[in-house]
């Protein structure tokens, strides 16, 4: 959509690997993932719970638990500043500033004892100089921008006054109060009723869009992603499967995977249909992190599976123009289709 | 919430009245009264001249009449007079109260501003070496009762420094009056603030782990913003509990140290008063003690209030 105009990478993750060390061994929860987000583009990552998705957001942020976790390798840079040189001080002074992150539980991801207003302005006053009356004008502003009704009382209230998706638009508020270069939205629907899911959804890419933010969309739903993506990578067991645009990846998933994740996805039956069709569903478990099998992680689940694909990992490799896939059979799908 | 004070003030009212009944049926349960303990290191004595006395002192009455004496009385500020020294009970107790409120708050002072900090400290530390030791401190200062504590001070200064802490009514200096109450108010606080310093660590480390602290630090706020400005203002509710509890077992273990000090405060006061069966003092004082302690309690309630605006606006 916006290809005329030069695109301008705001994000860029190279080689990222976060580990984990805990009593049963060490886990790659991030391996060698890499990625890069352009203004105003909204890249999603998708996969099943304990994919990485999530600590790959917080990789970027530099928010992984440490201890159990450690980024180990790689490279994240924001508009040219590589994050994981930086000192805490001038990683706290990216963080909610250049980088601001919405998290999936809006019930609780606000702090119970802090007024919504003071929140935001909290926000505001940790990377700009203005005075606190100035900030709370600013807080006011933005709630009235995640469109709350009233943003002046609502500004006074606390968190448990208002309803679950009130509340994730305080945190997109909050979120967008220093107007990031980048915003990362873990799963920030996931909580919610169905009828605000898509009126939050709705409201990120519509102020993302405005402000020229680049978006990080982490979900397990593909459907949101279809909704608002503009390209994909798809995350199994800590490594990226597959790259591509939304597009493409719909039209053709060249990773094993990918099709299963579709498949299992269930569709609006139409009136009069037969309605006892099942879900398919991805036989068998994510394996366990810290007991991966030699060769590809996701060969144990897949039909198409060959013995090649149980001793040798897959190198990730650019299928067709832009479209890139980790699965030795890759090849033989893109050419089936 | 105006409500909510009104209801509180009157439920305090009827536990207070709850309480003159125990106070009163209780001591007189115990056997024995002032007559009794006076007449039997006399040896022989005169039925007749007991039961004068008794009369005279109005303890051959029956309890109810005893009782709606005492509560009248006190109604209108008049405690009555205590049976040893005969003087006006108010008397006795009034003196008595500065020095003893003088070293529970130094006492709950010293175990706030030692407590909270260290279990704060101990938190953001899990499993470090200065958390370990902190807990073992902790730890010892559960174990210790203050009595003990309190000779080993006294001995340690002996043995380091040839004198110790002695009560002076009138101290001179500053210094003097602050070492004469610290030091026993440490020996008393030192159980409180161990106590503080765990409920503090176990409660921060709760608070640590939730949402909004990550929250707090994908803003970008400091760590020392994310532990003392978001955590701590959430994970103080059950510490102040727990402080406010301890203001009120804090009035026993003032009893011992008192005693070990030699500070003539109303816990020692009472003790001696209650070994005389010196009824209008224990009583008054007794019911002194549990309006303090149904007043912390209300203090409690409203600090739960102004910290959490979930109780705030609940009703």
């Amino acid at each position: 959509m916006s290809e005329a105009i030069p695109a301008e990478t705001v994000l860029d993750v190279r080689n990222l690997q976060t580990v984990f060390f805990t009593n049963s061994g060490l886990f790659r929860a991030v391996d060698n993932v890499s990625f890069s987000v352009r203004r105003g583009e909204t890249l999603a990552i998708v996969g099943e719970s304990g994919c990485g998705k999530s600590v790959s957001a917080l990789s970027i942020m530099r928010l992984v638990p440490d201890p159990p976790g450690r980024i180990v390798g790689g490279s994240v840079t924001l508009e040219g500043t590589d994050l994981l040189k930086l000192d805490d001080a001038a990683m706290r002074g990216i963080r909610g500033n250049r980088i601001s992150m919405i998290f999936q539980e809006p019930m609780t991801s606000l702090n119970p004892v802090m007024r919504i207003g003071d929140q935001i302005i909290e926000a505001v006053r940790l990377h700009q100089k203005v005075s606190s009356k100035e900030a709370w004008k600013q807080a006011v502003d933005m709630l009235r921008l995640v469109r709350i009704p009233e943003p002046e009382r609502r500004a006074q209230e606390y968190p448990h006054q208002l309803s679950g998706g009130m509340r994730q638009r305080a945190m997109i508020a909050m979120a967008l109060a220093c107007r990031p270069a980048l915003l990362i939205a873990d799963e920030p629907t996931t909580a919610l009723d169905v009828t605000i899911q898509a009126q939050i959804l709705a409201l990120i890419v519509d102020l993302q869009q405005r402000l020229g933010t680049g978006l990080i969309l982490i979900t397990h739903d593909l459907g949101v992603v279809a909704q608002t993506a503009q390209r994909v990578i798809v995350m199994y067991a800590g490594k990226k499967v597959e790259e591509a645009t939304v597009e493409a990846l719909f039209e053709t998933p060249l990773h094993p995977y990918t099709s299963g994740l579709m498949a299992s996805m269930p569709a609006v039956i139409a009136l009069g249909a037969e309605s006892d069709a099942r879900l398919n569903e991805i036989p068998g478990m994510v394996p366990s992190l810290t007991n991966l099998p030699p060769g590809c992680a996701f060969a144990p689940r897949c039909k198409l599976a060959i013995d090649r694909c149980r001793q040798e990992y897959p190198p990730l490799s650019e299928v067709k123009p832009n479209h890139w896939a980790a699965c030795w059979r890759a090849g033989e799908i893109a050419g089936a289709s | 919430m105006f409500a909510y004070i009104v209801r509180r003030l009157f439920l305090m009212l009827v536990t207070l009245f709850g309480i003159s009944v125990i106070i009163f049926v209780l001591l007189r349960v115990v056997p024995g009264n002032i007559v009794d303990i006076l007449f039997d290191a006399a040896g022989f004595v005169d039925p007749a001249d007991k039961a004068n006395l008794e009369r005279e002192l109005g303890l051959s009455q029956p309890i109810v009449i005893q009782y709606l004496h005492w509560i009248g009385g006190l109604l209108h500020g008049d405690l009555g007079y205590s049976y040893v020294s005969e003087k006006p009970a108010l008397e006795e107790i009034l003196p008595r109260i500065p020095i003893t409120a003088r070293l529970a708050g130094l006492a709950l002072l010293f175990s706030a501003s030692i407590g909270i900090p260290l279990g704060v400290i101990s938190a953001v530390h899990q499993g470090s070496k200065l958390d370990y030791a902190l807990r073992v401190v902790s730890l010892s200062g559960l174990s210790l009762p203050s009595f003990w504590l309190g000779l080993l001070i006294l001995m340690a200064s002996v043995s380091l420094f040839g004198t110790m802490p002695i009560f002076n009514p009138n101290p001179k200096t500053w210094i003097e009056a602050l070492t004469i109450y610290a030091v026993p108010a440490m020996a008393v606080g030192f159980r409180s603030a161990a106590l503080t310093m765990r409920i503090t660590r176990s409660s921060m480390l709760e608070i640590l782990r939730q949402d909004y602290i990550r929250t707090a630090r994908a803003k970008g706020a400091s760590e020392a913003s994310v532990n003392y400005h978001h955590a701590l203002k959430n994970a103080v509710l059950p510490v102040i509990t727990v402080i406010g509890i301890e203001a009120a077992f804090l009035i026993g273990g003032l009893i011992v140290t008192e005693t070990v000090f030699n500070i003539p405060g109303i816990a020692r006061f009472l003790v001696e008063a209650l070994r005389w069966r010196d009824y209008p003092i224990v009583q008054n004082l007794v019911m002194f003690i549990a309006v303090v302690v149904v007043v912390v309690n209300f203090i409690v309630d409203m600090l739960y209030a102004a910290i959490d605006p979930r109780i705030r606006f609940g009703d």
